[in-house]
C-alpha cells in the first residue's frame, strides 16, 4: 500500500471516528431509550478488547513460550487490580524473561 | 479561563497515562511497516487506541475501505453514548461550533472524568480538558515510532504484548466483579478464537472477524441481562 492510500485510510478512520463522537452532542438531547441498545453500548468496549486480544496475545512476542509467560502473568496482575501500567510492564518484563 | 485553567490540570494525568499508551502505539505502527508521519497522523486525528491499533493491523493487511471504516465504526461504536451522555451533561448555552470541537476529544477516560463532574460543564472546561491529553497521546506516538528504530527487537516484540496486557487490565477486574461482563468477554475471546481456527471460517479477514466476534458477544450479554437504568 502506497503512503497516500495510507493516508487515505487515516482520514477514513478519523472521519467515522468524528461522525460517531461529533453526532450525537450536536443533534441529540434525549437519551436512547431502548434498554437493548443501552446494554449493547454497553458491552461493545469489553466484547472488542477481548476479540482483539484473543487469540492475538498468544502469537505476539513471536514465540510462544514468552508470549504464554506474558499472557499468564498479565492475567494474574489483572485479576488482582494493579492497574495499566503495572500489567504491561509485568507482562513485558515476563516476556522477555522467558523470551 | 478558570474553567480552561480547572480543566487543563484535571487532564495531567489522563495526559501522562496517553504518553506510554500511545509510545508503545508508535512503536508498534513502525515495526509493522507505517512510516513515522503516517503513525503521528494517526494519533492527532483519531485520539482513540483499540481504534487506532486495529487501524494498522487492517491498513497493513491490505484491507478495504469499507473494511477499515466499518472496523472503526464497530470499535469505537461506544463514543455514539459516551457523546450522547455529555449532550445532557453540557451547559444549555453551549453554540453548535463549541459542540463540533469538544466532539473531537471524547475519549473512555477524558469521558470518565467530564461525566462524573459534580457540576454541568462548560466548553471551555473541555478544552482544557482535551488539549494535554492530545498532545501527550501525539508526542508519545511520535516519540515510540522514532525509538522503535534504535530499539533492540526482543524489546519490541515484547512490547506488543504489553498493548494486549493493557487491554486485560482494562476488561479484566469489572469482569471479575460483574458475571455478566465476564460472559461477554469469554463469549469474544471464544468466538474470535474459533473464527481463527475453523477452515472456511479463518478465510474471514481480521477486521469482519473482530466485528463479528464482538457484535455477537454483546448482543448476547445485551439480551441476557439488560444494564441497570441509572440517571
Amino acid at each position: 500500500m502506497s503512503q497516500t492510500e495510507m493516508f487515505c485510510c487515516v482520514a477514513v478512520m478519523a472521519g467515522i471516528t468524528y461522525i460517531i463522537r461529533v453526532l450525537p452532542i450536536t443533534v441529540f438531547h434525549r437519551k436512547i431509550s431502548s434498554v437493548f441498545i443501552r446494554s449493547f453500548l454497553y458491552y461493545i468496549p469489553y466484547a472488542v478488547l477481548s476479540a482483539l486480544t484473543f487469540p492475538a496475545i498468544f502469537t505476539s512476542t513471536g514465540d510462544p513460550v514468552s508470549s504464554a509467560a506474558g499472557t499468564a502473568l498479565a492475567l494474574l496482575l489483572a485479576f488482582f487490580d494493579r492497574g495499566l501500567v503495572i500489567v504491561a510492564a509485568g507482562a513485558v518484563a515476563a516476556a522477555l524473561v522467558f523470551g | 479561563m478558570k474553567e480552561f485553567i480547572y480543566g487543563l490540570r484535571r487532564g495531567i494525568p489522563i495526559a501522562a497515562g496517553y504518553l506510554s499508551v500511545s509510545f508503545t502505539f508508535g512503536v508498534k505502527a513502525v515495526n509493522d511497516g507505517i512510516p513515522v508521519w503516517i503513525a503521528v497522523l494517526m494519533s492527532l486525528m483519531n485520539l482513540t487506541s483499540a481504534g487506532q491499533f486495529a487501524g494498522v493491523s487492517l491498513i497493513m493487511a491490505q484491507s478495504s475501505y469499507l473494511e477499515i471504516a466499518a472496523a472503526t465504526f464497530v470499535i469505537n461504536i461506544r463514543y455514539l453514548l459516551m457523546s450522547l451522555a455529555l449532550s445532557q451533561k453540557l451547559e444549555k448555552n453551549t453554540t453548535l461550533l463549541q459542540r463540533l470541537v469538544v466532539g473531537y476529544g471524547i475519549t473512555d477516560e477524558i469521558f470518565a472524568l467530564a461525566s462524573t463532574e459534580p457540576e454541568e460543564i462548560a466548553a471551555p472546561y473541555m478544552y482544557g480538558l482535551i488539549l494535554l491529553p492530545t498532545a501527550g497521546w501525539t508526542a508519545g506516538t511520535a516519540l515510540g515510532a522514532m525509538a522503535s528504530r534504535v530499539m533492540p527487537a526482543s524489546l519490541s516484540s515484547a512490547m506488543e504484548l504489553g498493548l494486549y496486557a493493557m487491554f486485560l487490565a482494562i476488561i479484566i477486574p469489572p469482569a471479575r466483579r460483574d458475571a455478566a461482563i465476564a460472559s461477554v468477554v469469554l463469549t469474544a475471546a471464544v468466538i474470535e478464537c474459533l473464527l481463527h481456527t475453523v477452515p472456511v471460517l479463518s478465510a474471514i479477514s481480521t477486521g469482519f472477524q473482530v466485528i463479528i466476534a464482538s457484535v455477537l458477544a454483546a448482543a448476547l450479554g445485551a439480551a441476557v441481562k439488560s444494564i441497570k437504568e441509572e440517571g
